[in-house]
């Protein structure tokens, strides 16, 4: 009977052999893959075994932890005037995922980023437990409190630079929403995560218009058309006259194009821009061509589909159209689509002499230990227009709000020279809703440095059409903004 | 294994002849080191956990021990010549399980679902209930050869226990697999017994019929077809085993006695065509029952598609469940080296995380490391059986111990490959590590069983017999 016995024997060793195999397969092979998948609530428990490191403003924490009293969470994530932050940090729930910030830089605020590992190794064997890093933000919480609190409760978004660096000082998106109310994994999490989705809320707070909503930009690209006319050379100066009719007719149609304010027949750039003359920069548009305008737009950064902050913006378009389209392109209509980052990136390109500065809102990376990990330098994007352009576009732009006649003149600052631009775009099927009121702006010091380019945008405001412009309901925003930021630099 | 076959006087080549150590001290020194290794264990959990070492562990040290040293000093004195191994090895898996579990009870989530809280003191008791068995085996069955005459008076007792899940009022379905009975607030799984009974009866049955079934038989492409009357015993186990799995619905359990039953009638009759019979079989019942029974067919789909069915748990649709899923998770994020006791979190499997799923445990604290040693102890106790079966000199010590651990191989690869995704899950549990009276007791019992056989194997033959001629016979046979 030794015979089959020691058969049996065999038969036996391979059975335990496949199970080597199988926990080889398991535990080697596949651990990785396991071990990291995002359905695996250890990934989680992790996460959130000790306190989040916090995101940084001005050297202000404007988050935090908290211990939670139950469950394998153990910490929780709080946001101080989460609302206000919200565009900046976005959230980071036990239940819905994060994003923005919070997932982005997730690797430091949780420690486990690579750049973290030989401290981490040391912290494991003097004993010390793993603590995340933070970030340090580039923005400016006077400026973004102002912002928040200019917006009010109307639906709009500001976003302000800092001209000279590309550093974002606010971002700031209402209506918005309370990262705090979700962040844990009760029902009450649950009830406020729902009350907030675009579904059973039309207002969409969660959409971070600042830097993921696209509007036509009206008036204020009016801006980018002088300068491509300028670099383009289609005028000679800002204060020849051109040849422009009064109401004019768009290119290759019969449909004419009016003005709402000022007698515009002929006007000079300079004057053109402080009333905004709508026949001039149409007719400009035309002149300079589609190609050329695209040309100048993207070098403001439109067209731009990774333009990323770190958080990545939605692409703003200047679109290949046809004559009719490209002139009404021109400003600021049709096709043309700007996010409210963007419209500051032109600002603050102007006034940091044509050149642009890549925008960013992540200024280090920090350890536990408060070990700078990584700096972000300033980039330069592109040299929008030439500096001789710049100066140009900045007189323009001082002259619209410093000019009785201008339409800017509610964003004046005593002793501080500022350029702006107004706008009020139409949208909506035969335009009937109701417009987006713009502003653009930057301020400029007695030394010449410019210190902050801000955008804002207001998406209803007043009943009456009439008094939607740029000027009236963003203009004392921006001013604001721009203040802010200057006081606080004092 | 003899050493004296230089000397012309003593030409036995039975195995084991005289001053063959009896490998007792040896024992006793593994055993410490079993119960050690337990102990440090069990210190690791507590500091990991409390961070202190814990307040029970000299007494869950002294009693491990002590159970450990009675059972020695039991074996040292009624079965002295017995393989020095199997009662470690068991020692050992006892130790760590117990360990796993009291680590089990410490999860505050496991203690809010009543799947743990007080099973560490309930699985020791059942540890000492499960030596007192093994010394019971030990003192009483003198001789393995005396179970022989209870041939059939086992196979009526192993039917008896695999029915009584299915009595009404008796029986109960813990997690689909009805193969439990409820005695008074006891769960008793009397399939871990009916094991047992089971391999006396194939034991004893066989021996007798072996020549039968081994010699009549026709010769077909290379195969020995055995005759159609002598297909009768097999049709018949092979029956009972579908109806296991038709209506206790556990495939595990169904598989363990076909698969014994199949091994031991290989053994007995030397003819390969068995083993194709046998699978042949199984694959018809597997497949059979599985194009029909609901139970069955969710244990394949959730074996093909655990992230499916963990999803669709997570959903909320009854009769799925997210374990085999969890498991898989509980043994990746163990990864090579584990996380250390105490430090993982195997409670996520939440249900029969302590029994049925607690290798995962294992897998997930001990990494991938610890896990092959802990695999390689079942095959180290699957080993020492097969030696002891290739050691009796009896055909029915043989069989019974080739029966024994041809099983206990079977129910490792069963339960452990089913929770490691390798085959579909079934409801039985890991030998020795899972918390469970029923499993501890019988598998107690059966290396009792084995001790005995090898007691017997390894016993060195009476003294040599006088009579020259005698000797001069017995050369013939090769060692």
């Amino acid at each position: 009977m030794n015979k089959p016995l020691r058969r049996i024997a065999i038969f036996c060793g391979l059975l335990i052999l496949t199970l080597l195999i199988r926990d080889n397969w398991l535990q080697y092979v596949k651990a990785d893959t396991l071990a990291s998948d995002d359905e695996n609530r250890r990934v989680n428990i992790a996460r959130y075994a000790t306190p989040r490191g916090d995101i940084i403003v001005g050297g202000k924490a404007i988050t935090g932890s908290v211990e939670n009293t139950s469950g394998d969470y153990k910490y929780k994530r709080t946001w101080t005037n989460g609302p206000m932050w919200a565009p900046v940090t976005g959230y980071s729930s036990q239940a819905f995922g994060a994003n923005q910030l919070e997932k982005l830089e997730d690797g430091i605020l949780t420690g486990n980023d690579d750049r973290l590992f030989f401290r981490n190794t040391l912290d494991m064997i003097t004993g010390k437990k793993k603590e995340g890093g933070s970030v340090v933000t580039t923005l400016n919480a006077a400026a973004q409190k102002a912002a928040y609190e200019g917006l009010g409760n109307k639906k709009g978004a500001v976003a302000a630079i800092d001209p000279a660096t590309g550093k974002i000082l606010a971002l700031v998106s209402t209506p918005s929403y309370d990262p705090s109310k979700f962040a844990g994994t009760s029902d009450e999490d649950a009830k406020a995560w729902n009350a907030v989705q675009k579904k059973n809320n039309p207002d969409d707070p969660m959409l971070n218009r600042a830097l993921r909503e696209v509007y036509p930009p009206g008036s204020t690209f009016k801006v980018v058309t002088a300068a491509a006319a300028l670099e383009n050379k289609v005028v000679s100066g800002i204060d020849d006259a051109t040849k422009t009719p009064d109401p004019y007719q768009l290119p290759k149609t019969t449909t004419d194009l009016t003005n709402e304010h000022g007698t515009c027949e002929n006007a000079n750039l300079r004057y053109a821009l402080m009333v905004s003359c709508n026949t001039v920069f149409a007719k400009m548009a035309d002149t300079v061509g589609n190609e050329k305008m695209i040309e100048q737009a993207n070098k403001f950064g439109f067209n731009n589909k990774e333009l990323d902050t770190p958080v990545r913006a939605s692409e703003s378009v200047y679109p290949e159209d046809n004559e009719p389209q490209n002139a009404m392109a021109g400003i600021g209509q049709a096709s043309n689509r700007a996010t409210p980052l963007q419209m500051a990136m032109v600002a603050s390109a102007i006034a940091n002499d044509g050149k642009l500065m890549k925008p960013y809102m992540v200024d280090q990376l920090k350890a536990a230990s408060l070990d700078t990990i990584a700096t972000t330098e300033p980039e330069e994007l592109s040299q929008a227009v030439s500096s001789e352009t710049a100066q140009k576009l900045q007189e323009m732009m001082e002259t619209v709000v410093n000019d009785p006649q201008g339409t800017g003149g509610k964003a004046k600052i005593p002793g501080v020279t500022v350029g702006g631009k107004t706008g009020t775009a139409q949208h909506g099927l035969n335009n009937k809703e109701k417009p987006y009121a713009w502003f653009i702006s930057y301020a400029k010091l007695a030394d010449g440095s410019s210190p902050v380019a801000v955008a804002v945008v207001v998406e209803d405001g007043a009943a009456n059409r009439g008094d939607i412009s740029g000027g009236g309901l963003a203009g004392p925003i921006a001013k604001d903004v721009m203040k802010a930021v200057i006081d606080s630099n004092k | 294994m003899s050493s004296t076959t230089n000397s012309p006087t003593h030409h036995t080549s039975t195995i084991g002849s005289i001053g063959t150590p009896s490998r007792r001290n040896t024992e006793l020194a593994l055993l410490v080191f079993a119960v050690l290794i337990t102990v440090f264990a069990y210190a690791n959990v507590g500091l990991a956990i409390n961070e202190e070492v814990p307040s029970g562990l000299l007494s869950y040290g002294l009693g491990l021990g002590l159970l450990a040293g009675a059972a020695h000093l039991v074996v040292r004195k009624f079965a002295p010549y017995a393989d020095p191994l199997l009662l470690p090895l068991a020692t050992l898996l006892n130790g760590l399980g117990l360990v796993a579990i009291w680590r089990l009870d410490q999860s505050k989530l496991l203690q809010s679902i009543q799947q743990a809280g007080n099973a560490a003191p309930r699985q020791l008791m059942y540890t000492a209930m499960g030596i007192a068995f093994f010394v019971v085996v030990l003192i009483f069955l003198k001789d393995h050869r005396v179970l022989q005459r209870y041939t059939y008076i086992s196979m009526v007792g192993a039917l008896v226990l695999l029915l009584l899940p299915l009595v009404p009022g008796l029986g109960r379905n813990i997690y689909g697999a009805k193969i439990w009975i409820q005695v008074g607030s006891f769960s008793i799984q009397p399939g871990e017994f009916a094991k047992i009974a089971l391999a006396v009866f194939f034991a004893g049955y066989l021996m007798v019929k072996r020549d039968a079934l081994a010699l009549a038989s026709r010769r077909f492409i290379g195969l020995y077809l055995p005759r159609g009357r002598d297909l009768g015993p097999i049709l018949v186990v092979w029956f009972i085993s579908i109806l296991i799995l038709v209506f206790e619905t556990d495939l595990g359990t169904s598989l363990l006695f076909f698969g014994m039953f199949v091994i031991m009638l290989y053994v007995a009759t030397e003819r390969t065509s068995w083993i194709v019979f046998g699978m042949l079989m199984s694959a018809v019942g597997a497949v059979g029952v599985a194009s029909f029974e609901p139970h069955v067919q969710q244990r394949v789909q959730a074996w093909l598609d655990p992230m499916k069915e963990y999803t669709l748990s997570r959903q909320g649709q009854a009769g799925h469940s997210e374990q085999a899923m969890q498991a898989l998770w509980a043994f990746g994020s163990g990864g090579t080296l584990g996380t250390g006791w105490g430090q993982g979190h195997s409670e996520l499997i939440r249900f029969a995380a302590n029994s049925d799923f607690i290798l995962a445990t294992f897998g997930e604290e001990i990494g991938l490391a610890g896990l092959m040693a802990l695999l390689l102890l079942y095959g180290l106790i699957v080993e020492r059986g097969v030696r002891t079966a290739l050691a009796a000199r009896d055909p029915f010590g043989k069989l019974l111990a080739i029966g024994l651990s041809g099983a206990f191989a079977l129910q490792v690869f069963v339960v452990a490959g089913g929770v490691m995704g390798l085959i579909p899950l079934t409801g039985m549990t890991m030998p020795f590590l899972a918390y469970g009276g029923s499993s501890v007791i019988a598998n107690w019992a059966l290396i009792g069983i084995l001790i005995r056989i090898s007691d017997t194997a390894r016993r060195p033959a009476p003294a040599p017999a006088s009579n020259p001629d005698a000797e001069m016979t017995q050369v013939v046979r090769p060692s």
